[in-house]
């Protein structure tokens, strides 16, 4: 029964929209204004074009079947045209097109985007294979997982550290490309508190499928709360436990011949200032690491400084031989980042 | 026993395979597109199950992420250059000439060049395989993600130098199909006595030659910025990555409409015989191909929608983009009309016929869910825009493709294809596709994005992409039915005759396959219907010698040249690349001074 049942979903995904299930990444259940004008709008278009498919199929197969070669059939009538028939269906589709053009304009133009007056602007930087967050009014910097207060409009800034990438949160609202060199802009007011799932939707190079994102939807107490934790630098090297001391010097130490070391692109505030990969300041504050492809947790940040490129190819975070020691060593105080 | 007609040198078919390298003529030229890009077609096939066998599960690690990219990449570069645009091309070379009472086409040399150039593109472009490097960019290729810096490897190299190849096949073929269409048409064959796809196809040729020097230039931005560090695309000194996205799609539209035309065409010609009726609204048909063909010049920027280009561009682009679904529509209402009275007979052609309008509706109303550009920022880049493009391109395209293989095979080879095969065919490719495109709208709506090579469980969409999955494989199994058929009628072949189906246009008047020379004498054309007007079927043997194009192997030469010259290119040899041009140039100046006479 498994596959009809996927042929079943498939038909009532399309036509049932309300149904529900678990699609975190559903473009049919949004979660907030620039989702539900879209939403709105794919409502409109979609069942116009039910009744289009029907009619015009009917019309092909009645056709077919009514005028199928029978043996007493008469010879055709050689008809070579109608005028009226040819400027009825040339009118029809005309004005079946007004019907969906009128409101796809307005929806163009009501969600440009556009930064309004007491939102908040969240700088998002697309890169190879990550993401970046920067609030600039609240003084922080975060990676992959965007969180925003509920009820409150959002701007996203964003543009690319390198190639094209593109911002989709299917339950937010419609996707954009992320460039470099240019500028451009979303904007959405979330009216549910939950984790939303997202991901590059940018053909970006190897690991593009490896490029997802979360949006977690605050209140507005919890969000303040986030604000107020994110802004804290880390815990000074004394109140860390001796592994954790030790995983802080080997995420210190240089290594020979090539020179590799986590500092030279990690950033954890009053520690390291690199920029090339994600702030770790908080990493450990996060549900996932690796752009939302592993669990935040011991399992997950052993696998990960294993070996990166295993877990995520072509990830321009190499793989620097670590022993065992100084993997738990690391997990240890990358897990007290919190 | 000596006759009159013995008297006449009636020149004979030449055989073996130095015939077929050095042959000029139209009819072989087109079997030898056919087949090759029959061949690329399953080519591309395989990469498409190959990638379907990736994601039938999650987190599937049958291929790396960078074999899947490189897959993707060749599966559309592949069906959209090697195995569409040549598949009609095939049908260009050979009906053209018959349909408008022609000899040959106009330079049946350059056109011999074209196939050469083609082929040896193609063979370019695949060789990449074997060295593990083929093109990883995607079809569409966006800067910057294929400058030197994001991909320093040869694949890109191969794609910018493979479609740079083809590029010169597909204009010179333009060229030499729109002379032939615009000045070899028998006399009495007016424009407007034209059979459609004659007229589809010179509006192809149209745009053919004027998008492909589009992506050319960009193509050559491209190159110099990879090989010579210009600056096009490199946002550091100042270019910008959206003028090749500009450029990209002011080709990549028109290119849409180079796919889907010639089908349309061959679908007009195949509805009426099979109804046995003139095409209702022959006029309107007509005018309706040029008026998408011109209004596909002023769409391309809604592949774009999710760049940002302001609210006014996409209010712009949108409205023009649904204005095309009317003359689209147009032709579906015509065709309809034209069986509408009619007696149907639903033989294979009418068969793969009716399924292309069937399946072409449902790909052209997705195609207006596209348009809109707001709804569109959720349906971009997902597998919503997957089952689009393959309810118009296998749905739409290789439907009426194979309408047209089905159609004029009796005519290429004297014998027909096997019904029963046929219609089983056709069946296993009607279910197949749409078990296999349908639920995409589905995951696409439902969240997954297109040109992943894994995704998350957690997304929901395992059992629709099985489904997808298991229906790639039944089209796969309709390609190898088709295969059957023709190994399995060739076996049992019969004489066709010179009309089996009883059509209307001439290219249906000589026997089957048509001698050398086309026609005994040429026609003169009274009808848009002429063998159903009345015309006299063409004499067994003609009345007075005709002479018919020598053969010449100077056109594969050139190609040679080009192609060594590309290498070279590749490799960053310039003896080669010097080598190649000496080739190149000896080719060509050769075949300009060799004796030869049309």
């Amino acid at each position: 029964m498994r596959l009809p049942a996927g042929i079943v979903a498939a038909l009532l995904a399309l036509v049932l929209p309300a149904c529900t299930g678990e699609y975190p990444q559903s473009t049919l259940h949004p979660t907030a204004d620039f989702g539900y004008e879209i939403d709105a709008l794919y409502q409109t278009i979609f069942w116009w074009a039910v009744g289009v498919f029907i009619v015009v199929e009917a019309a092909l197969i009645f056709t077919v079947i009514k005028f199928r070669d029978r043996p007493d059939a008469d010879d055709p009538k050689p008809v070579h045209g109608n005028t009226v028939l040819e400027m009825a269906w040339t009118l029809a589709p005309a004005i079946v097109l007004i019907f969906i053009a009128i409101p796809t304009i307005q929806t163009i133009m009501r969600s440009t985007g556009e930064m309004d007056e007491g939102s908040l602007e969240v700088e998002v930087i697309g890169h190879q294979w990550w993401w970046e967050y920067r609030y600039p009014s609240l003084g922080v910097v975060t990676a992959n997982e965007m969180h925003v207060p509920q009820g409150r409009r959002v701007s996203l800034r964003m543009s690319s550290a390198d190639v094209i990438h593109s911002f989709w949160a299917p339950k937010l609202g419609g996707k954009r490309d992320v460039m470099p060199g240019r500028t451009t802009r979303i904007a959405f007011t979330p009216d549910s508190v939950g984790t939303f799932m997202g991901q590059c939707a940018e053909f970006c190079g190897e690991s593009h499928a490896n490029m997802r994102l979360r949006v977690v939807v605050d209140g507005p107490a919890d969000f303040d709360a986030w604000v107020t934790r994110q802004s804290q630098a880390a815990a000074p090297a004394d109140s860390l436990t001796d592994l954790e001391r030790a995983g802080l010097e080997a995420f210190l130490q240089v290594r020979q011949p090539a020179n590799h070391s986590c500092i030279a692109c990690h950033a954890v505030e009053g520690v390291a200032a690199g920029v090339l990969g994600p702030n770790l300041t908080h990493v450990a504050s996060r549900q996932t690491i690796a752009a939302g492809i592993l669990p935040m947790d011991v399992d997950g940040l052993t696998r990960w400084l294993r070996d990166p490129i295993a877990e995520k190819p072509g990830s321009l975070m190499p793989d620097i031989d670590l022993s065992d020691d100084e993997i738990s060593a690391l997990v240890a105080y990358l897990m007290s980042l919190r | 026993m000596a006759t009159a007609a013995a008297a006449v040198e009636v020149p004979q078919a030449p055989s073996g395979v130095w015939s077929w390298i050095t042959t000029t003529d139209h009819k072989r030229i087109g079997i030898l597109y056919g087949v090759t890009a029959f061949f690329f077609f399953l080519v591309g096939g395989l990469e498409a199950l190959i990638i379907r066998a990736q994601l039938g599960s999650p987190d599937n690690t049958l291929v790396s992420a960078e074999t899947y990219n490189q897959l993707f990449t060749m599966h559309g570069t592949t069906m959209v250059f090697l195995a569409i645009m040549p598949l009609s091309a095939a049908f260009f070379n050979f009906i053209i000439p018959l349909q408008i009472g022609a000899r040959d086409v106009a330079f049946p040399r350059l056109n011999a060049f074209s196939y050469w150039v083609f082929l040896l593109g193609g063979l370019f472009m695949n060789a990449s395989f074997f060295i593990g490097a083929a093109p990883n960019g995607g079809w569409f290729g966006y800067a910057n993600l294929t400058s030197l810096q994001y991909s320093p490897g040869l694949n890109i190299d191969f794609w910018v130098l493979g479609l740079q190849i083809l590029g010169i096949a597909s204009i010179a073929a333009g060229v030499n199909f729109l002379i032939t269409l615009v000045n070899m048409r028998a006399p009495g064959m007016t424009m407007m006595r034209l059979p459609v796809f004659s007229w589809m196809a010179l509006i192809t040729q149209f745009l053919i030659v004027t998008a492909f020097p589009v992506i050319t230039v960009a193509l050559v931005f491209l190159m110099f910025d990879r090989t010579f560090g210009t600056t096009f695309f490199n946002v550091a000194a100042g270019g910008n990555v959206l003028l090749w996205q500009h450029l990209f799609w002011l080709f990549g539209h028109p290119e849409v409409y180079i796919l889907i035309l010639p089908p349309m065409g061959m679908v007009s010609d195949i509805i009426p015989t099979f109804s046995r009726k003139p095409l209702f609204g022959y006029a309107v048909v007509v005018y309706s191909g040029l008026l998408i063909a011109i209004l596909g010049w002023g769409v391309w920027a809604h592949h774009m929608f999710s760049v940002g280009m302001g609210p006014i561009a996409d209010a712009v682009f949108s409205s023009t983009t649904m204005l095309i679904a009317i003359p689209t529509g147009v032709k579906i209402f015509n065709w309809i009309a034209t069986m509408w009275g009619g007696r149907v007979r639903l033989e294979t052609p009418m068969l793969f016929a009716v399924g292309f309008i069937a399946m072409f509706i449902l790909g052209g109303l997705s195609g207006v869910m596209h348009s809109s550009a707001a709804a569109d920022l959720q349906q971009t880049d997902t597998y919503f825009v997957i089952a689009h493009i393959h309810y118009v391109l296998y749905g739409g395209a290789i439907q009426g493709i194979f309408a047209g293989i089905y159609y004029w095979w009796p005519k290429v080879t004297g014998w027909k294809l096997n019904e029963g095969l046929g219609k089983a065919h056709f069946w296993i490719s009607l279910v197949g596709m749409n078990i296999a495109f349908f639920p995409m709208h589905a995951i696409g709506l439902l969240g997954m994005p297109r040109r992943i090579y894994t995704y998350d469980t957690a997304l929901g969409v395992d059992q629709m992409n099985m489904v997808s999955t298991i229906g790639a494989f039944i089209v796969g199994l309709s390609a190898l039915v088709f295969l059957v058929n023709v190994w399995y009628s060739r076996r049992t072949a019969t004489p066709a005759g010179a009309n089996p189906w009883g059509a209307p246009t001439l290219e249906w008047s000589m026997s089957s396959p048509p001698p050398v020379y086309n026609f005994a004498v040429l026609p003169e054309v009274n009808s848009r219907v002429p063998l159903w007007s009345g015309m006299e079927p063409m004499p067994e043997t003609p009345p007075e010698p005709i002479h018919v194009p020598d053969g010449s192997y100077w056109p594969l030469v050139a190609a040679l040249g080009i192609v060594i010259l590309a290498t070279g290119a590749l490799l960053k040899g310039l003896f080669i690349t010097l080598g190649g041009a000496a080739v190149l140039v000896v080719g060509i100046y050769a075949w300009a001074f060799e004796p030869f006479e049309v």
